[in-house]
């Protein structure tokens, strides 16, 4: 009963690579995205006549899926620590409106102020879940009642909307035509992100409070002081994404960055962070964002009903995670 | 090895009893009380009768009540559902487009079918949970964008409708008592679904697998079984809610059950059941329900601009889990 | 021979991987009527798969398992439960948020029964209570009354007297008595070898997945369990070197060499008072080992909480160094060199990720070192630590993979990582494998020699004498006896630990 030689190196070649692909998940997420490109090209070509993996449409691609990019940044912190911020969508809207607020008064000042919102709501946040200890899910979502209330009454009241060019650049412009202005910024964060998990003590720290937060505390770490920081930033990027946003749009509108709360969720997911915290990456959100969005591009082209489009989007979210859960390995 | 002798009976006593009254049944009661202590202050904002007052409380609160009452069971066998609204949504224009030709006894039968409906799929989304081991907001998360796509292929846009008896279930009263039916309907749930399975092994086992899943398996608990069960007695008040939506409004809408996720798991927090698992009961979540919807009621009255409600809303859920965090430390390893 | 009954249980080849990793490799297990077996091994040795196989907590890939000469397959633990296997796992099978009576409702066993048992027990619970407010041993001794009303032809004691003191594992002694007069038998699962040697009639050892023999305990004494545990080279090495732990003048009296009042006090404790703790007072001084001995619940836990910086103490000084000594968080402890070693090492390690991160943890505790990580700096601390521990680093990736004494090598590293003054170790060998065990006592003692204090308490009395220069009897929240280490034998602590004076006679 023994095995040919060259079928026993087949087998432990089949071996390693299946290690490879289970201590390496971001490489199959990878292969995923590009199985998605290539349909989305079959797609285009039949229904359009032309190619979907052209410069322009790569371009555009990246273009759209910045500000869910910057969104799902910080939803990826937070759930990195076993937090979930369900108020990233209304805080990216909120720093929209202030920048077109303050505008007028300046590129500077309109920025500030944006950023300022997303920082505020995300230190409020990160007060009532990390000293107050709230649940997160409850926390966040009765801030972003808050400030959807909030919002809602002040964008009732007009007033001068002035979009700082500054803003509008980055959430339109394109350079020599194919490179996106925003995916420049994008690719800075996200390497200061990536970096910064991994070589950073703040880094460590998070992962530390969402693996386990009881040996966090018992190796001397004030487990507030993370957690408050955690939704800051995620207030922050929350905020920037808001920007990125209103600069394509050209139009703060309550419901701007909506859609963008579960779909920030479903990209950190799909991308392999766990849920409970102290385990997954950035670069896995980024090819979730990436999967999300040319996903969303096809069944565009396929001219699917709105219902088809909710549909193939809850299932792609649990047939991905499962693979994703077998590749792996987790339990 | 040791040559102690055999020590005298060891006796192990805990708390006072009392003192574990307060804390198994001290939320619940903290809930109603606030409740209670709303009225006053509300019936001095009334215009009308106060009778009517009630009535709308109970049937505003109604789909509320039974999404919460949902999502308490779930949550406390250990898991969450971000489903039951997109499901909510399903039921109601279901219900709505194929009641509108019916008569009341047509109806009624044909409710049976809709909660049987709702008890399948719920059970279904329990099913993935448990099949593919994927962590249920994730699954649940993903059912939510289906359900939602199925009430839009049921529906398009808003229609259908429900026979006016149908109707009068949820917003008629009880013969001249003046008890709105919406009341009676909460209460009757819960002591025909809720109450017979809660004492008995199906409810303790849910408890157990909220509990400690672990120790409910080695135990000899199925808890696989145990947990699709959940979802599926969850789905008859998911189901309810549905035809309450369609009772109480009249009419079928994609997107009616939107908000009742969120608000859902607002009300089973604010009702006393720990979204760790294992702790609380459904008349505090009922409770809460009102509490949630009455305060919004007294807000408008009020004539707080409706968006200012949004916000103390959210402010006021915030406070009370933080009071309520403060009060009741507990620690769960 | 020939005309012998069928053994009880006949466990054959049984075998459990878990992907490319080898749980159980082919293993044989026998047990015969009225019988107290012993199963040994090291950590990862397969003890506890070859349980979960037995008693249907899992499916193995291999093996057949024959009950009285029937061949069976246990699917689940009740169908385990049905066939005559009863086990009592280290984990209580209770629910923390039901009651002891709601718990056994649910599993179908009869409340008085347990009752009855516990009495037999010498043991009284009131059955209202909440599980989750249970101290741990009590609900092992609630689990094994539970398992005793099914009167389980094997029962089965994984680990149960890891975290019990003494008088309760005196009673699981009884038990295990009692089930062999009847003709029943016991399958004990532990790593205190003299236990063994007391109670149990036969032994199997296992090593690497597969049984390597069965034997006598009463007849090879300690020595040859160690050895069939390590395997003969090993076990020659362990010889040689407690031998020549042996051949040094003992613990206590080295001590006694230098004078104690010479060295400087590190840690001072006076008059402290936080939960359980009435009353203690003690001091600490560089290079010796304290031990606290005491029966469960005396205190000895808040004690290390609050020196720890867990709990706040209700009133007592304490003082680190001469200066005042306040901890209200584990930080402030850290910061004045002051470290834990908890008892249950899940609350100290973070399960998914790599050793290195484990390690390193406490050195980004504080927000100013939230930065940039010097990672060439970081990795020769961390380096150091291990080797000095001897860390086995082949399943470095995630700490959960690691066996229990490896993952309790890591708590006590991340100190040796970050540098301490006052080492505080709560139960620091509880469930480890011998090997290990050892590898511990010594480091503690070279931590000692190198100019550390440590606060040491244990479970396993026989360890004080090991480790200890003093030890300090705890009962009812105060000191009672204070022992040197040479002269902290078993009996001589039981008796301070039960309040009884040293001054008399002893049984």
């Amino acid at each position: 009963m023994t095995a040919a030689p060259e079928a026993i190196e087949r087998e432990s070649r089949l071996r390693a690579t299946q290690r490879f692909l289970v201590d390496n998940p971001v490489v199959v997420l990878i292969g995923i995205l590009v199985l998605l490109f290539v349909l989305t090209d079959l797609v285009n070509r039949n229904e359009a006549g032309e190619p979907f993996v052209t410069w322009n449409q790569l371009s555009t691609t990246f273009l759209v899926a910045a500000p869910l990019g910057m969104i799902a940044a910080g939803q990826t912190l937070v759930m990195l620590t076993g937090g979930v911020d369900l108020s990233v969508a209304f805080t990216a809207t909120a720093a929209a409106f202030a920048t077109s607020w303050q505008g007028g008064d300046g590129t500077v000042q309109g920025i500030a102020a944006g950023l300022a919102v997303g920082l505020g709501i995300g230190l409020a946040n990160g007060i009532g879940v990390g000293v107050f200890r709230v649940n997160p899910l409850i926390m966040t979502l009765g801030t972003s009642s808050i400030t959807f209330g909030l919002l809602s009454i002040y964008a009732g009241r007009s007033f001068e909307k002035v979009i700082p060019d500054l803003v509008s650049t980055l959430g339109s412009d394109r350079f020599f035509d194919y490179l996106p202005a925003n995916l420049i910024l994008w690719a800075a964060l996200a390497a200061v992100l990536i970096l910064g998990l991994r070589y950073t003590g703040y880094g460590r720290m998070l992962y530390a409070v969402g693996d386990n937060e009881v040996a966090a505390r018992l190796a001397g770490v004030r487990v507030w002081q993370v957690l408050v920081a955690v939704y800051a930033l995620c207030g922050l990027f929350s905020a920037i994404g808001g920007l990125l946003l209103v600069g394509f749009t050209n139009n703060p509108d309550l419901g701007l960055a909506s859609p963008y709360l579960l779909q920030s969720v479903a990209a950190v997911v799909i991308g392999g962070t766990s849920i409970f915290g102290g385990w997954g990456s950035y670069s896995g959100t980024i090819v979730g964002v990436l999967i999300l969005t040319v996903l969303g591009s096809l069944l565009t082209l396929l001219d699917a009903a709105e219902w088809q489009r909710q549909v193939i989007y809850g299932s792609i979210i649990i047939v991905l995670t499962a693979i994703y859960a077998r590749v792996s390995g987790s339990e | 090895m040791s040559t102690a002798s055999a020590a005298p009976t060891l006796e192990f006593r805990g708390a006072a009893p009392w003192r574990r009254a307060i804390r198994q049944h001290g939320w619940t009661i903290a809930v109603w009380l606030i409740l209670i202590a709303m009225v006053p202050y509300w019936r001095s904002l009334s215009q009308q009768d106060f009778k009517f007052d009630i009535q709308a409380l109970a049937i505003d609160a109604l789909p509320l009540c039974f999404a919460a009452m949902a999502q308490a069971v779930i949550v406390i066998s250990g898991g969450i559902d971000l489903s039951i609204g997109s499901l909510m949504g399903v039921i109601n224009v279901l219900s709505a487009r194929e009641m509108v030709d019916m008569g009341f006894r047509q109806a009624i039968a044909f409710s049976f079918l809709v909660l049987l409906l709702a008890v399948l799929a719920s059970g279904f989304t329990g099913l993935i949970i448990t099949l593919t081991r994927i962590p249920d907001i994730v699954v649940t998360l993903g059912m939510l964008f289906v359900w939602q796509g199925v009430a839009l292929w049921i529906m398009e846009i808003p229609g259908g409708g429900v026979p006016l008896q149908y109707s009068d279930l949820a917003i008629g009263d009880v013969g001249s008592t003046g008890i709105p039916n919406a009341a009676v309907a909460v209460f009757a749930a819960l002591l025909i679904v809720w109450v017979p399975l809660r004492w008995l092994r199906p409810g303790l086992a849910l408890y157990a697998v909220g509990s400690n899943r672990n120790s409910a398996y080695l135990s000899g608990i199925n808890v696989a079984r145990t947990r699709v069960g959940a979802y599926m007695l969850a789905g008859v008040f998911t189901g309810l809610g549905g035809l309450a939506l369609s009772a109480s409004s009249a009419i079928g809408d994609p997107n009616s059950g939107a908000t009742y996720t969120l608000n859902s798991v607002a009300a089973v927090v604010l009702g006393g059941v720990s979204l760790l698992g294992g702790v609380g009961g459904l008349i505090g979540v009922i409770a809460a329900a009102y509490v949630l919807t009455l305060s919004k009621i007294i807000l408008l009255l009020r004539g707080t601009d409706p968006n200012y409600a949004n916000v103390y809303q959210g402010a006021l859920i915030i406070l009370v889990v933080v009071i309520g965090g403060l009060l009741t430390r507990k620690t769960r390893s | 021979m020939s005309d012998e009954a069928p053994a009880l249980l006949e466990a054959r080849g049984v075998a459990k991987h878990y992907g490319p990793v080898v749980a159980l490799r082919a293993a044989d297990l026998s047990v015969a009527s009225g019988e107290v077996h012993a199963l040994l091994g090291a950590n990862g040795a397969g003890k506890s798969t070859l349980v979960k196989c037995l008693t249907g907590v899992i499916r193995p890939d291999g093996g057949s398992i024959a009950i009285s000469g029937k061949q069976v397959r246990a699917r689940s633990p009740m169908r385990a439960a049905r066939l005559g296997l009863s086990p009592v796992f280290q984990d209580p099978a209770l629910v923390p948020d039901l009651t002891v009576a709601q718990n056994l409702r649910l599993t179908g066993a009869s409340v008085d029964a347990v009752r009855a048992q516990l009495s037999d027990m010498d043991l009284r619970v009131s059955f209202r209570e909440l599980v989750g407010d249970l101290p741990l041993p009590i609900l092992r001794m609630l689990d094994l009354a539970r398992a005793l009303t099914h009167d389980p032809q094997l029962l089965i004691l994984d680990e149960i007297t890891a975290a019990l003191p003494s008088d309760l594992a005196e009673r699981v002694f009884d038990v295990m008595r009692r089930r062999r007069e009847q003709g029943r038998s016991v399958l004990f699962i532990t790593h205190r070898l003299a236990e063994v040697i007391a109670t149990s009639d036969r032994a199997t050892i296992l090593r690497d997945g597969s049984d390597v023999g069965t034997m006598v305990p009463k007849e090879g004494g300690e020595a040859r369990i160690v050895e069939m545990m390590l395997g003969p080279e090993a076990a020659r090495a362990e010889v040689a070197a407690s031998e020549r732990d042996e051949e040094d003048v003992p613990v206590g009296a080295a001590a006694a060499a230098t004078t104690a009042e010479e060295r400087p006090m590190v840690l001072e404790v006076s008059e402290l008072r936080v939960g359980g703790v009435q009353d203690i007072s003690l001091q600490l001084r560089r290079g010796e080992v304290l031990g606290i001995a005491a029966l469960e619940g005396q205190g000895q836990d808040e004690l290390f909480e609050a020196l720890a910086g867990q709990r706040k103490a209700e009133s007592g000084v304490l003082r680190v160094s001469g200066k005042a000594f306040r901890p209200r968080h584990p930080y402030d402890a850290i910061r004045r060199k002051v470290v834990l070693v908890p008892p249950d090492r899940l609350l100290a390690l973070l399960p998914q990720r790599p050793v290195r991160e484990n390690v390193a943890a406490p050195l980004y505790n504080s927000p100013l070192r939230w930065g940039p990580i010097n990672m060439r700096a970081e990795t020769r601390r961390v380096r150091r630590a291990v080797e000095a521990l001897q860390i086995d680093m082949r399943a470095a990736r995630q700490v959960r993979r690691l066996s229990g004494g490896n993952q309790q090598k890591v708590t006590i590293a991340r100190w040796l990582a970050a540098g301490f003054a006052v080492l505080l170790c709560n139960d620091p060998t509880r469930g480890i494998d011998v090997g290990t065990k050892r590898q511990v006592y010594g480091l503690l003692r070279e931590l000692a020699d190198d100019g550390a204090a440590i606060l040491f308490f244990s479970s396993e009395l026989a360890e004080f004498p090991l480790v200890c220069d003093r030890v300090l009897a705890v009962y009812g929240g105060r000191v009672t006896a204070e022992v040197p280490g040479a002269a902290a034998d078993e009996a001589t602590l039981l008796q301070a630990m039960h309040g009884l004076d040293l001054d008399e006679a002893v049984a």
